[in-house]
């Protein structure tokens, strides 16, 4: 689950990571009141689920009361376009109002976990503000890495090697090493997938600071950490995948014609990709998961079809756990019930397939049974170019 | 022989008395898995699945001789599960659970002392080894006995692949699912040198997908180690980047991760990798008879 700048800010300042003073504002009035109390100048910040936003006139420095009120007014209700949103953009609903500091240097950090070693890895670099991908492709030598023992938590060693490594010296390498352990004991205690601080900030008077902050949580660990889940903004969220959440499908739309309907979370990628194979264009990713009850297929069938876009469904299941005669049972009554017109095509294997072939045939409905993988992209290629025709 | 589990594995299931713990528990026995005990604390002495139930893993060894764990208990308490078994000297434990935290498996892995217990998952369909133990919950019947190791990220694309195989009347020696999850406890390698050890595995298919490196640290491993014919399909060419599909370790970031660098890596290595899902059988077949 991802945060807000703002929520990730608050969590941090809550172990003890320095931030600069703000406030969140969700209309000019409220980014008015904020600039009052903090004292000008100030900056006024989109809070937008993706980065890139200071390129896309996301972030804009006010000086005056004046200057506030046109930097919230032109950013809020504006729909950004960054390299993280995509073409149609986020729609900015809410501000973060923050403290001008002077800046002496920028900075990068990171916790994640490395997956080789299974360990977290704290990721700095000098070379602040900038993109750290684009960092360690052009210039690897100037990222340091530290990977931390989870039994004993950072090190002091370890903090004071980045420190060391990030040419910290004197209060601000105090600074820095406090700053550094603090950031490690969140990335821990939020159960953090991700932490990223960039840039991190080295005022002229020598504090540290996270100018800015992306958390990202595990959604395995969210029944763990409700005031975390608490914060979670919708708005953030297709409807579709909110809607597919609430019943605990694993469901992102993509921008093809053919729906698809899957379980288990590899077959599902690899049935998109056999689709594309064939020359179609995948509509979803939709994982129905293993236990799937009749009741939740009718939800994802529900979802999937919704979605104007879709054009041809594709079912592909290979029951394991899930019996293909529950998924057959599911299909026929979701169809009936929610009138659906499509056309389906449907590859099964597994459990009590002869039976749920059966149910599909004698239900009378339009369904389209395939022969394997390829024979059902074909089948939907088929039926969408019998669409064209029509 | 096989690898992993067989007809020596002496089968504990810890979660037993469960609704998913009795089903899957059955199902095992029923392949022909030595069921021997089941564990769920505070119900020592019960009876489940016609095998004695414990209070703890270390009595159910004691008294059982059981090697190997089946761990089947909501994602809050697997971590736990796992640890216990690691610290009853089990051989392997396995655990299917969806959804564990990554922090749980990062920390239970720090508890593993060199030459321990051998860790499966979580979140992954488990492991058999055809007509001889089923540690796991895939549908044993679309098994055949044989000489094709299969080793998985994923479940229901493994049991795709099987089914390729044993369509083609080409068995399997063991198929194992590593699990979908950032952190798991066996890794491509890791199975990997189990097969190229192996007199009954003649070839390997190797099924990955996007995110993470471990598609390319066992490209590195075939290259330098591996002389049995790999044939690889990676899922998720068609994913877009920065997004999770599913699987909670399925992400492209920042161009790391992506299907091409592992179709690539895989490739150069010497491996067969096919595009497309419905080609891994066929492409087994002919590098057979290649």
């Amino acid at each position: 689950m991802n945060l807000h700048e703002h929520q990730a800010k608050a969590l941090l300042a809550e172990y003890g990571v320095p931030i600069p003073r703000g406030k969140v504002a969700f209309s000019v009035d409220e980014a008015l009141a904020a600039a009052s109390e903090l004292g000008l100048p100030v900056v006024v910040k989109a809070q937008i689920h993706a980065g890139g936003r200071g390129k896309a006139g996301g972030v804009r420095l006010a000086r005056t009361e004046d200057e506030v009120r046109a930097a919230a007014d032109a950013i809020l209700g504006a729909t950004l376009v960054t390299k993280q949103t995509g073409p149609e953009g986020r729609l900015v609903r809410r501000l973060l109002v923050e403290e001008g500091v002077a800046i002496a240097r920028e900075l990068y950090v990171s916790f994640i976990i490395d997956r080789s070693t299974g360990r977290p890895m704290c990721v700095a670099s000098a070379a602040g503000g900038m993109d750290i991908e684009e960092v360690a492709a052009e210039t690897p030598e100037k990222i340091l890495t530290v990977r931390v023992d989870p039994a004993m938590g950072m090190q002091p060693f370890q903090a004071r090697r980045l420190a060391f490594g990030l040419g910290f010296e004197g209060p601000v390498f105090r600074n820095g090493t406090k700053f550094l352990t603090a950031l490690y004991r969140a990335f821990e205690g939020l159960d953090a997938s991700q932490v990223e601080i960039n840039p991190m900030l080295v005022t002229e008077g020598g504090d540290v600071l996270a100018l800015d902050a992306k958390v990202s949580v595990d959604d395995s660990a969210l029944f763990r950490q409700p005031q975390v889940l608490a914060l979670r903004d919708v708005h953030e969220e297709s409807p579709f995948e909110v809607e597919a959440s609430k019943h605990r499908l694993s469901y992102i739309k993509l921008d093809g014609s053919v729906g698809c309907m899957v379980n288990g979370a590899g077959l599902a990628m690899a049935t998109m990709d056999i689709v594309k194979l064939a020359g179609a264009s995948p509509a979803n990713f939709l994982d129905v998961g293993g236990g799937a009850s009749a009741d939740q297929i009718e939800n994802a069938f529900r979802i999937l079809s919704s979605d104007p876009e879709v054009r041809v469904v594709l079912i592909n299941i290979f029951g394991g756990i899930l019996r293909c005669d529950r998924l057959a049972r599911g299909l026929i009554d979701a169809v009936r019930k929610l009138g659906v017109t499509l056309p389906i095509v449907i590859r099964m294997e597994g459990t009590n397939v002869e039976l749920a072939r059966r149910m599909l045939e004698e239900s009378g409905l339009d369904f389209t049974t395939a022969d394997g993988m390829r024979d059902a992209a074909e089948q939907v290629v088929k039926r969408l170019a019998g669409q064209e025709a029509a | 022989m096989s690898v992993l589990v067989g007809n020596e594995t002496r089968l504990v299931v810890q979660g037993i008395t469960g609704r998913e713990g009795a089903f899957h528990a059955e199902a095992c026995r029923d392949y022909g898995t030595n069921l021997v005990a089941g564990v769920v604390p505070g119900k020592g002495g019960q009876t489940a699945v016609g095998v004695p139930v414990f209070d703890t893993v270390a009595e159910a060894v004691e008294k059982t001789h059981a090697n190997v764990g089946f761990v089947l208990v909501p994602p809050p308490f697997c971590a736990d599960a796992y640890a216990e078994a690691v610290d009853a000297g089990l051989d392997l434990v396995v655990s299917i659970t969806e959804g564990v935290p990554t922090r749980d498996m990062v920390r239970v892995m720090r508890t593993v002392p060199p030459g321990g217990t051998r860790i499966l998952g979580p979140n992954c369909p488990g492991v058999i080894s055809p007509g001889q133990a089923k540690v796991g919950i895939m549908p044993g019947f679309i098994h055949k006995e044989g000489h094709v190791g299969v080793v998985s990220r994923s479940g229901t694309l493994t049991y795709e692949a099987v089914h390729q195989l044993s369509e083609r009347g080409i068995g399997q020696s063991t198929c194992v699912g590593i699990g979908g999850d950032p952190v798991i406890g066996t890794n491509f390698v890791d199975v990997l040198e189990l097969f190229a050890a192996d007199d009954d595995t003649g070839a390997v298919i190797l099924i990955g997908e996007i995110g993470g490196g471990a598609e390319e640290e066992a490209a590195d491993f075939i290259r330098r180690e591996m002389r049995k014919p790999v044939v690889a399909f990676i899922a998720g060419q068609t994913a877009p980047p920065g997004r999770r599909m599913g699987h909670a370790g399925a992400i492209v970031m920042g161009g790391q991760g992506t299907a091409a660098g592992k179709m690539e890596a895989l490739r150069s290595a010497g491996c067969t990798v096919v595009e497309s899902p419905a080609e891994m059988g066929a492409a087994m077949e002919a590098r057979l008879r290649g």
